[in-house]
């Protein structure tokens, strides 16, 4: 295959992935529509290892299988948006991650394989509906606003720390998505486990674990995903800025957005630590430092410009 | 009542009131609050152009603004991260540090001597506990839970016939927990440290050119309080070559390649002169700095004859570039021009091309179709007045244009391409000799780094530590009623979590599997 080819593909098999993402989310919003009026017992709390995961309740209807579905088109997704990445790099005969639209398609290869993971282990396939529009949105976008042809590297990105460097950012962010989109429906169901009387309490929502388990998961990922920010933003950016430019911290717009991400999510783990923080106080820290990371990557990226900006 | 508070809130002393403060200063809460406003106090210095960051842009910013602009520079807007509001909330974060640091390291001083806590009297009131019987003795009850706990500090308490054990592990969690905390201290500390010894400053070399690392020679220079200018290390390079590659096709057309500079340098005073090559990512290290390639751009030759065939200037100008296709801007500034100076501004184009309507535009970076274009000025540059002045601003103050003959509303222009050469209506001539290539160094010396790199690498190091490891302490009671044992057993865990109760299933699993079976089995 020509190098042409393999850009085409990996441009046909973006877009495809795409459009079985959008029909993930429809399944996920069908697993949430479709249980609208069933009342069920909340699900056994499957998210400590070992705890068993009893089976669903017998009269599993159209959600579970809206559920099941979503699932499996989010899966495909990653397989083809996978063929994506890896044929964008062999077109553009580097690594696939050199400008903001291919750290679009790995970034959210990324989300969506710590997604899948965590669905196998924890069974939070209740993210679904919030991590596949977000993925949908970000992947379509990015091919609208800032597709660019394969081509090589700008010098300044030649470097083997932009394999460190932007997948640990990439990680990071992918589990960030998965922690944001947990703590944004830990918010929902802590208010409604408040406000809602025992008899009124029907629909997906109370299928999903007690809020403190949601609140457990979030916890979790992002315990996960800061280190590895530590270490992308504040390691390893560093040391290349210092071989790159000759200063390993600058305040350049990109490094003070990182550092701002990173004292959110700082903020974050204090607070859950913290009297009168606990809970909803935390939950909301976890969603503004995610907004953060995201105006870094959009807002600083596109409008704000910087030594960073061959990103786009 | 309220009056009595009143008087109370009055009567604290001045060390009274120093102590509330140190007490506010150093709670959770308040560390917490200081650390979001670090960030928010952070975001203006990515919206407004900074001075450490990029001097000419705020200067720009300035004169685009004059009326906001002064203000905002007197709030210290245009350095944040050096202004007094800015060090006021890291000062304060730093002192609310220590001050959370030093009491906990002696708290955790002692936790890590003491031993496990007595088991509470009744163990079946805490939310994780369960009760079971046994054929086993209660110290067999013993050996057996201490087997299942694995690694954990114990302690067991045989009394007769009720035996008692205590266990505590992750100790490590609050070692985790100070070593991050402390490590932060070490990078503010590190931080301050590079920025008080280091230098940094930015020059602009044109090939055949030799730089010295003198003052003088800098474009751009900064350096910590405790530097000592005089003293910068002596070593100099020379710019052989410069060399830039372009994609020359495709949809990426003109995209940079590769750019790199080669030269002789040497340390000392008088070194051996030694090759180097400097390639974007890969600085050359002399005489205890670092030399990094951080731009470059095109630098014409010009030569200016008087009437009577004398030159009163011949060398290279850089222009500097503004767009990836290297359309960029520069002035000449010809003094020994008489009788009066002679001032030039305008543009250089590498691969020039005339659009359709009309204009003359760069249409690739690589040098394939060079041309300068210059309108002139004659009159007073207004560097004899002693006032610095920039390089590439020419001002204009003092000077005349000379206009078109053809057409009294346009500039007079010049156009040259290499090798060409104009004459000016003052009967100066002026000529396009050669094309040169600058690079834009940045010269820095950072002593120091390690100390904020040791910094962060333990707080990451104590962050996982303080993120994975959890604390717990378990408590076991084993009673001995006639032919069985009662066992009672409870878990605690420092951090609220909600899987406590699948872990002390986990645990009575492991516990009853060492235990004989009773013949009625385990009670509820």
């Amino acid at each position: 295959m020509t190098l042409e080819q393999l850009g085409r593909l990996s441009n046909y098999s973006v877009a495809s992935a795409t459009a079985v993402l959008a029909l993930a989310f429809v399944a996920y919003a069908a697993q949430w529509a479709f249980a609208r009026n069933s009342m069920v017992r909340p699900e056994p709390v499957k998210v400590p290892v070992g705890a068993d995961g009893a089976a669903a309740e017998p009269e599993t209807d159209r959600s579970y299988a809206a559920g099941g579905i979503g699932f499996s088109l989010t899966a495909l997704a990653e397989v083809i948006l996978l063929v994506g990445v890896v044929t964008r790099g062999l077109a553009a005969e580097r690594v696939p991650w050199g400008n903001m639209y291919e750290f679009s398609c790995i970034a959210i290869a990324f989300a969506l394989a710590v997604y899948l993971l965590l669905v196998r282990l924890w069974d939070i396939d209740w993210v679904g509906v919030l991590v596949t529009i977000f993925a949908t949105i970000v992947l379509g976008s990015s091919m609208l606003f800032v597709y660019v042809p394969p081509g090589p590297l700008v010098p300044a990105l030649d470097s083997y720390w932009l394999v460190i460097h932007v997948l640990g950012a990439i990680t990071a962010g992918a589990a960030f998505l998965v922690g944001a989109a947990a703590s944004v429906l830990y918010l929902i169901k802590d208010r409604a486990e408040r406000n809602t009387p025992e008899d009124q309490r029907t629909g997906f929502l109370w299928r999903m674990p007690a809020s403190a388990s949601i609140d457990q998961v979030a916890y979790r990922v992002h315990a996960f995903a800061f280190p590895i920010w530590t270490f992308a933003a504040l390691i390893a950016g560093p040391i290349w800025a210092q071989a790159a430019w000759g200063r390993y911290w600058g305040w350049d717009a990109k490094e003070v957005w990182a550092f701002i991400t990173w004292v959110f999510y700082a903020a974050y783990l204090h607070a859950r630590a913290t009297a009168g923080w606990r809970g909803k106080a935390a939950a909301i820290l976890a969603l503004v430092a995610f907004g953060t990371f995201v105006f870094n990557y959009v807002g600083v990226n596109l409008f704000v410009g910087g030594l960073h900006s061959y990103a786009k | 009542m309220k009056r009595e508070r009143q008087a109370a809130a009055s009567e604290l002393s001045p060390r009274e009131f120093l102590r509330w403060m140190w007490r506010q200063l150093t709670s959770m809460r308040t560390a917490l609050s200081l650390l979001l406003l670090l960030a928010i106090v952070a975001v203006p210095g990515s919206l407004v152009p900074q001075r450490g960051v990029d001097s000419r842009a705020v200067e720009a910013y300035l004169t685009d603004h004059p009326k906001v602009g002064p203000v905002m520079d007197a709030l210290g807007l245009f350095s944040v991260y050096t202004s007094p509001w800015f060090s006021g909330v890291y000062l304060l974060l730093m002192v609310s540090l220590i001050g959370c640091i030093l009491p906990r390291s002696l708290v955790y001083l002692k936790a890590l001597r003491a031993r496990p806590p007595k088991a509470p009297r009744n163990l079946l009131r805490f939310p994780a506990s369960r009760e079971l019987v046994t054929s086993s003795s209660p110290h067999d009850v013993m050996e057996a839970a201490r087997r299942a706990l694995g690694r954990a500090r114990v302690d067991v308490v045989d009394t007769d016939g009720v035996s008692e054990l205590s266990a505590e592990k992750g100790y490590l969690r609050e070692a985790g927990n100070l070593l991050f905390h402390v490590s932060i201290v070490i990078v503010l500390v590190g931080v301050a440290a590079t920025a008080l010894l280091g230098y940094r400053g930015a020059a602009i070399v044109v090939e055949g050119d030799r730089f010295s690392n003198v003052l003088t020679q800098y474009d751009e220079f900064g350096s910590g309080a405790l530097f000592d200018r005089e003293k910068l290390p002596p070593f100099s390079f020379r710019l052989d070559n410069f060399s830039a590659t372009y994609q020359v096709d495709g949809p990426q057309r003109g995209a940079p390649l590769s750019f790199e500079a080669t030269g002789t340098a040497s340390d000392g005073v008088d070194g051996q002169e030694r090759p180097f090559s400097i390639r974007v990512n890969h600085p050359m290290k002399v005489g205890g700095a670092s030399v990094f390639l951080v731009g470059q751009g095109y630098a014409p030759v010009i030569k200016v004859t008087n009437p009577d065939g004398q030159v009163v200037f011949d060398e290279p100008v850089p222009f500097l570039p503004t767009d990836p296709t290297y359309t960029s801007n520069g002035v000449i500034k010809v003094a020994e021009a008489e009788p009066e100076q002679l001032g030039f501004q305008g543009f250089f184009l590498p691969t020039f091309a005339i659009g359709e309507d009309g204009a003359t535009r760069s249409t690739f970076p690589a040098p394939y179709a060079p041309i300068i274009g210059l309108f002139v000025w004659h009159g007073d540059l207004g560097i004899d007045d002693g006032l610095p002045q920039s390089v590439y601003v020419l001002s204009k103050t003092g000077m005349t244009q000379y206009m078109d003959p053809d057409d009294p509303e346009e500039g007079y222009e010049v156009s040259l391409e290499p090798g060409e050469s104009q004459r000016l209506p003052d009967g100066h001539t002026i000529e396009f000799v050669e094309l040169k290539q600058f690079a834009r160094f940045q010269i820095a010396a950072t002593p120091g780094i390690q100390i904020p790199l040791i910094g962060i690498v333990a707080g990451l190091l104590g962050l996982v530590g303080s993120l994975s490891v959890r604390p717990r302490r378990t408590w076991v009671r084993a009673r001995r009623e006639g032919e069985r044992t009662v066992v009672h057993v409870a878990v605690l865990d420092r951090v609220p979590r909600v899987d406590l109760p699948a872990d002390l299933d986990d645990f009575v699993r492991r516990l009853q599997d060492r235990l004989a079976p009773l013949d009625e089995g385990e009670t509820p």
